[in-house]
């Protein structure tokens, strides 16, 4: 971890802010070109924003994000895309879902339950994950096709046993699995102001981040990890064995996304239906680009990417139309992809002419192998 | 052009070029002429100067002084395009052919014969066997790339040159990657092209193959022209005098610190290429407790493989490797590392160090199994900063602090950061892959000296390196490399110039073939 | 596509020996084995749908939005650039195609979608190549963009435009549908004999001169075109270029970077004209409409080794399946079967080119899909919708070593590399 000299922060944050007002901006225009007012767009969502129910909507959105953005990151530090966060998170919740809701779950106690459920889905995650993984170290599989394809084979998995002949049930006009009785729920955090709560699960977010920058921070396995991203053949020539990493490394990134559908399952829906929020596993990989990969990046993003979500839902009865957020959060994505890379260039330069400085002199050009 | 007077004009003239790049002269005062349908070698160790010189005539680079005239008219490029115009025609050490397209999408290509909208394909196939025929080529346009051997890939590179109206070739140490029948095969082509005119200038460090080759031969030490010789009038041995200088560095006098204990062994150690090519053959040689063997030998004859295969980063195909008694063939790399290897790579910004990491955490680097970087499964930043700190002490790294990344660091304080890191650990056998290339003097003074104070220690060393001096200075034994084989040994005391320079570039009159 | 990603594990394709003449005999006979396969399997199983026109009709229809993003991806990675983006640039072709189909016709709707998918691939272009960006985050940012935009813009221009809605347009009027007019008739009598083979290639070629809409026949064009304009021009060879060696063909004086943004701008284009050919075909723009088909139609250009010939087969094939889905039960569970017999096919080759753990996985798979035909009634049409993708995936990991992908594929070029 560097050191935080003002200068330090000031470069982390300039390109995600950079990137933020650029695709404001980007969307002002937009905005204007259609006929809408900049301003009155601002004070819908500002005023949405300022009610209490609006706050608790942003968290248990962040909460998801954030988990998401996790998985990601686990994949990113290595140089791996995990694309198919989003078809892991589903096929596990869906999985624990009718595990949770299962009649033999009744008579065990709460704690039981709740670790079932979530181990469930972790170890589905896994395992989904670990298709890809394992696909790419034996046959060099590019993760990016695979968990694509997995993507939408879980899409197709979840269709087929979302149904009544197998792990659902019909409840009026609704197919879902079987509903969690409240022995299997979360409690939830009350909210002044709002009827709504905030999901208890959000603490474990909290842990997993923790977790996150503990293992890569401050473990032998998470130093591998990140050297293997940070230069394979140096990590080769260190004594790692990248097929292992690569592998282990999507079993983890695996079982985060798994827990991205748990706050929701347990705290909010109690079962899981077509209903079920989907492309939180895209929105992870926008939030971990944000986020730098970085454990408390990471958090900020979510929030802000929650904080949009939620205020935007104001918009369309001021009429205009909500997707303008999305625009704004997909300009963001590609601007502060670009921002990072220019902030990248501009900080090594000023740290090998500060370290001239230091020295007295000036990195002398590599001998010509002539 | 240019060939009617008693004496007709050079088909190439280099008077005075002088080439400066910051901190460093990679050419001066240089003075070739190639006389037109002659093969001309250039020839000189890594490190002459030589490629900074064909990238002048070819138009990648522009001189600082002095002037290039081809058939007797002074011309300036500024590209290579212009060079193309003028004749010239370089065929690259590294071929820049596109595997999945077929030789003659590869030969055409950026110069493709039109024909109502499409691409002219059957005059171009035309040109090509035409052009395969005359110079005896033997080119099969339809072919992928692909399927092509090495010493049919360098023909598509001929006939890329020929096509766009060359007439004066270079070729970039051609025989580097080739198997002795292609050399042969090669050199037939090149007798071919000479009869229809043509001009070859021939850059290479292998005597045996120039002799026999070339008809004339220029040799460049040091940046700068040296003698100007046909083959018929010097042997082998005299080329490789003037290639490697006339007086060798004397080594210090100092105790022996050689024991009896062997620490690395290798017996019969073969390494293949994916295509099946032999890069190591039977190598056998054993280290013993505070021993420096030095391997010398031009780059590529093996070293890379070598140290890849002790290191366990490369499967051999055959041998075995014995450290400390152990065998150690079926053991990981990282168990290689605990055992007690210790490695200095070539490569220090692809092998050796994490750039854009602090030093701290290049400090890790090959040591996370250990203490004081480890405890159990957890870091520990705080024992590895605080050895970071006292190898910067010792190695005299020059850094502000020691969590800067490592890419601000100079080369030479890099290297030191590297040796500093490898020597901690109190390992058995250092393998050290040109440790002082590309650092400055005081670097690699300090560098020497950390060496040899732990060889005092019985620290075994496997040195690889292209510069005598070192070798010279640091060897208690010295072996030469010569295509993937151990071919003689010397005292580096009692060594001479031609000796080491016979045997390192083949010219001993029992090359093989 | 490692896109910087780490190399472990990779293998490539070994030199192909052989001319090339020779390969497209041995395809067409294999093809044609193939369909002799099909058509026992058809009396086999009695399920006429397997080869029915109505079934090849509508596996045509949905086979050209797949094609066309399949050859949009297959441009762009020719020239060396990963389009993952291809679903965001369909999506905004659907909607171009929606607002200028109903008001000016489907034509211009067609023209609309085509430049609503370019200007996609412009933006990719501007990111991948001037900017450097990963080609993969690219392609997600603008999946994430796209469909907002084309919401947000059907929101603004269809809520009060008369038969639209929020996340709808007006009806479309469909383009002209053409017939060959003898041929037709005698071919439907043919297919209705039942006979082995014969009828069941009548039943084929029945469904592709009937009712055969125009933007199909374009779109066959377009794969020819592609054909021509990528392997037999200089346009084409230097694109290629640029997605093999682009150090070699900067060296001999081609602009990658024109040839890429050509290539990719190209990419978004056709993207787009598949997109306003599901609009056009569904007689309206309607959110989500797109289904995923960009990513079927990267897995058909995979499963077609990146050539238009081979990603035509794909997208044939993943089309056919497609259809299969909404022509009943019989003829989706004969494909159990089908894929079986594939898989064991396969393992044999693989086992007579000595790859034997692959061919005994391939093995245990057909036998596993074969058993699995023969032990249910049905299969579910949930898990038909998944075919296409593990057909692709199977492909990948048992066949890997056959696919050719263009060797410099998702790397990030920057001009000056050369020498």
């Amino acid at each position: 971890m560097k050191r935080l000299t003002p200068r330090a922060v000031a470069l982390a944050v300039a390109a995600p802010v950079g990137a933020l007002v650029f695709a404001a901006l980007v969307c002002v225009v937009i905005l204007l070109i259609t006929g809408h007012s900049p301003a009155d767009t601002v004070e819908a969502m500002i005023s949405s924003a300022k009610r209490p129910r609006t706050s608790v909507i942003a968290l248990n959105n962040a909460t998801n994000y954030y988990l998401a953005a996790v998985a990601v990151a686990i994949g990113f530090r290595m140089n791996l895309f995990n694309i198919g966060v989003d078809g892991q998170y589903r096929l596990a919740a869906m999985l624990s879902a009718a595990l949770a809701g299962a009649s033999f779950m009744e008579g065990l106690p709460s704690f039981l339950r709740i670790a079932m459920t979530m181990i469930a889905a972790m170890l589905v995650g896994a395992l989904w994950a670990g298709l890809a993984g394992f696909l790419k170290v034996t046959r060099g599989v590019s993760e990016v096709i695979s968990t694509i394809m997995l993507n939408a084979i879980a899409t197709a998995l979840v269709a087929f046993l979302l149904n009544p002949r197998r792990l659902a049930i019909l409840e009026g006009n609704d197919i879902r699995t079987p509903p969690i009785t409240e022995g299997g729920w979360v409690p939830n955090i009350p909210y002044p102001g709002t009827n709504s709560e905030i999901h208890g699960l959000i603490l474990v977010a909290a842990l997993v981040g923790f977790l996150y920058w503990f293992v890569l921070a401050r473990t032998r396995f998470g130093f591998e990890l990140r050297a293997t991203g940070l230069s394979e053949s140096a990590a080769v020539a260190s004594g790692v064995s990248v097929k292992k990493m690569v592998f282990l490394s999507m079993l983890l990134s695996g079982a985060v996304a798994g827990l991205v559908g748990m706050p929701e399952l347990l705290g909010g829906a109690h079962a899981y239906s077509l209903n079920f929020p989907p492309g939180i596993g895209f929105i992870g990989i926008a939030v971990a680009l944000l986020g730098r990969n970085h454990p408390l990046g990471i958090a900020f993003a979510a929030v802000l990417w929650g904080v949009l979500d939620a205020s935007s839902n104001g918009l369309d009865v001021a009429g205009v139309p909500k997707e303008i957020v999305v625009i704004m959060q997909g300009v963001i994505v590609l601007s502060v992809v670009v921002a990072y890379e220019l902030v990248r260039r501009y900080r090594v330069r000023l740290e090998q002419r500060e370290v001239g400085r230091a020295l007295g002199t000036t990195k002398p050009l590599e001998e010509v192998s002539a | 052009m240019s060939t009617e007077s008693a004496s007709p004009a050079n088909a190439v003239e280099l008077t005075g070029i002088t080439k400066r790049f910051p901190g460093v002269i990679a050419n001066a005062d240089v003075n070739i002429a190639v006389r037109p349908g002659t093969v001309h070698a250039i020839v000189g160790e890594n490190g002459a100067g030589k490629s900074t010189l064909m990238k002048i005539l070819y138009g990648m680079q522009r001189p600082d002084e002095g002037t290039i005239a081809v058939d007797g008219a002074v011309v300036e490029f500024h590209s290579p395009a212009d060079a193309i115009k003028a004749g010239i025609g370089m065929v690259h050490q590294h071929f820049m052919l596109a595997d999945n397209l077929t030789v003659l999408e590869n030969v055409v290509l950026g110069s493709e014969p039109r024909s109502r909208g499409g691409l002219d394909f059957a005059t171009a196939r035309a040109k090509i066997l035409d052009i395969s025929s005359n110079y005896g080529l033997g080119v099969e346009p339809d072919r992928l790339v692909d399927e092509l051997g090495v010493g049919e890939r360098q023909r598509v590179e001929i006939l890329k040159v020929l096509y766009r109206g060359a007439r004066t070739l270079i070729l970039d140490e051609p025989t580097a990657v080739l198997v002795p029948q292609e050399v042969d095969e090669l050199f037939g082509n090149l007798r071919e092209l000479k009869a229809e005119g043509l001009t070859i200038l021939f850059i290479s460090h292998k005597l045996d193959e120039v002799l026999s080759v070339a008809d004339d031969i220029t040799v460049v030490r040091r940046g700068t022209t040296v003698a100007s010789v046909r083959p018929g009038d010097v042997t082998a041995r005299q080329l490789a005098e003037l290639m490697v200088g006339s007086a060798l560095p004397v080594p210090e006098l100092r105790d022996s610190t050689v024991t009896d204990e062997a620490v690395l062994d290798v017996a019969g150690l073969t390494v293949r290429t994916g295509d099946g090519r032999i890069v190591l053959d039977d190598l056998s040689f054993t280290i013993h407790a505070g021993e420096v063997l030095g391997i010398a030998g031009v780059e590529g004859n093996g070293q890379a493989e070598l140290v890849e295969a002790l290191m366990g980063i490369r499967s051999p195909s055959a041998g075995t490797l014995t450290l400390g008694g152990k065998v150690i063939n079926r053991m990981s790399t990282k168990h290689r590392r605990e055992a007690g290897m210790a490695y200095i790579p070539e490569d220090r910004h692809r092998q050796g160090l994490l750039l854009e990491a602090s030093l701290w955490e290049n400090r890790i680097l090959g040591h996370q199994t250990r203490r004081p970087n480890v405890r159990g499964p957890l870091l520990d930043i705080g024992g590895a900063r605080a050895d970071t700190q006292r190898i910067v002490d010792e190695y005299d790294v020059r850094t502000p602090s020691i969590e800067v990344a490592a890419t601000a660091l100079s080369g030479g304080n890099q290297q030191k950061l590297i040796v500093g890191r490898e020597m901690s650990g109190d390992p058995v056998v250092l393998l050290a892959s040109h440790p002082t290339r590309g650092v400055d003097v005081g670097a690699q003074a300090a560098i020497w000296e950390h060496i040899r104070r732990a060889r005092a220690n019985r620290l075994a060393v496997l040195m690889i390196s292209a510069d005598l001096d070192e070798l010279i200075g640091m060897s208690d034994r010295l072996a030469v490399i010569l295509r993937g084989r151990l071919v003689s040994y010397f005292d580096p005391k009692a060594v001479t110039p031609q000796e080491l320079g016979s045997a390192m570039t083949g010219a001993t009159g029992e090359a093989e073939r | 596509m490692t896109a910087a990603g780490l190399t472990v594990g990779v293998e490539t394709a070994p030199p192909r020996r052989g001319g090339r003449p020779g390969r497209w005999r041995w395809y067409l006979v294999g093809a044609f084995v193939a369909f002799a396969v099909v058509a026992l399997v058809r009396v086999f199983t009695g399920a006429d749908d397997l080869t029915s026109r109505g079934t090849v009709a509508a596996a045509l229809t949905a086979a050209v939005p797949i094609a066309m993003a399949g050859l949009g991806a297959l441009w762009a990675e020719r020239a060396g650039v990963v389009n993952i983006g291809l679903e965001g640039m369909m999506v905004l072709g659907t909607w171009g195609a929606g607002f200028a189909g109903y008001q000016w016709g489907p034509w211009a709707g067609v023209v609309f979608g085509l430049a609503l998918g370019a200007l996609g691939g412009l933006l990719h272009a501007i990111a991948t190549v001037t900017f450097g960006v990963d080609h993969i985050i690219s392609g997600v940012a603008i999946n994430l963009l796209a469909p907002g935009a084309a919401l947000f813009l059907s929101k603004q221009y269809f809520t009060d435009a008369p038969g639209g809605g929020q996340k709808q347009s007006p009806p479309l009027r469909d383009v002209p549908h053409i017939t060959v007019p003898g041929i037709s008739s005698w071919l439907r009598s043919l297919e209705e004999q039942h006979w082995w083979l014969v009828s069941d290639l009548a039943g084929v070629l029945g469904g592709l001169v009937t009712e055969v809409s125009l933007l199909t026949v374009i779109a066959a064009l377009l794969l020819v075109g592609t054909l021509y304009v990528l392997w037999r021009t200089p346009f084409g060879l230097r694109l290629r270029a640029c997605g093999e060696a682009p150090v070699a063909a900067e060296s001999l004086g081609v602009n990658v970077y024109k040839y890429k943004y050509a290539a990719v701008i190209m990419s978004g284009a056709l993207a787009g004209l598949g997109g306003a050919f599901l609009a056009i075909s569904s007689s309206q723009f309607r959110e989500g409409q797109t289904g995923g088909r960009g990513f079927i139609g990267l897995a058909a250009m995979i499963f077609g080794n990146w050539r238009p010939g081979g990603l035509a087969a794909g997208a044939g094939l993943f089309g056919y399946t497609d259809a299969m889905q909404l022509r009943g039960s019989d003829a989706v569970h004969a494909l159990l079967l089908l894929l079986g017999i594939a898989l064991l096919t396969l393992a044999v080759v693989q086992f007579r080119a000595r790859r034997v753990t692959i061919a005994v996985t391939a093995a245990v798979l057909g036998v596993a899909f074969g058993g699995w035909y023969f032990v249910t009634d049905e299969l579910p049409p949930e898990l038909v919708g998944a075919a296409p993708y593990v057909v692709t995936l199977l492909v990948l990991a048992l066949a890997a070593q056959r696919l050719r992908m263009p060797k410099a594929d998702g790397q990030i070029y920057r001009r000056g590399e050369a020498g």
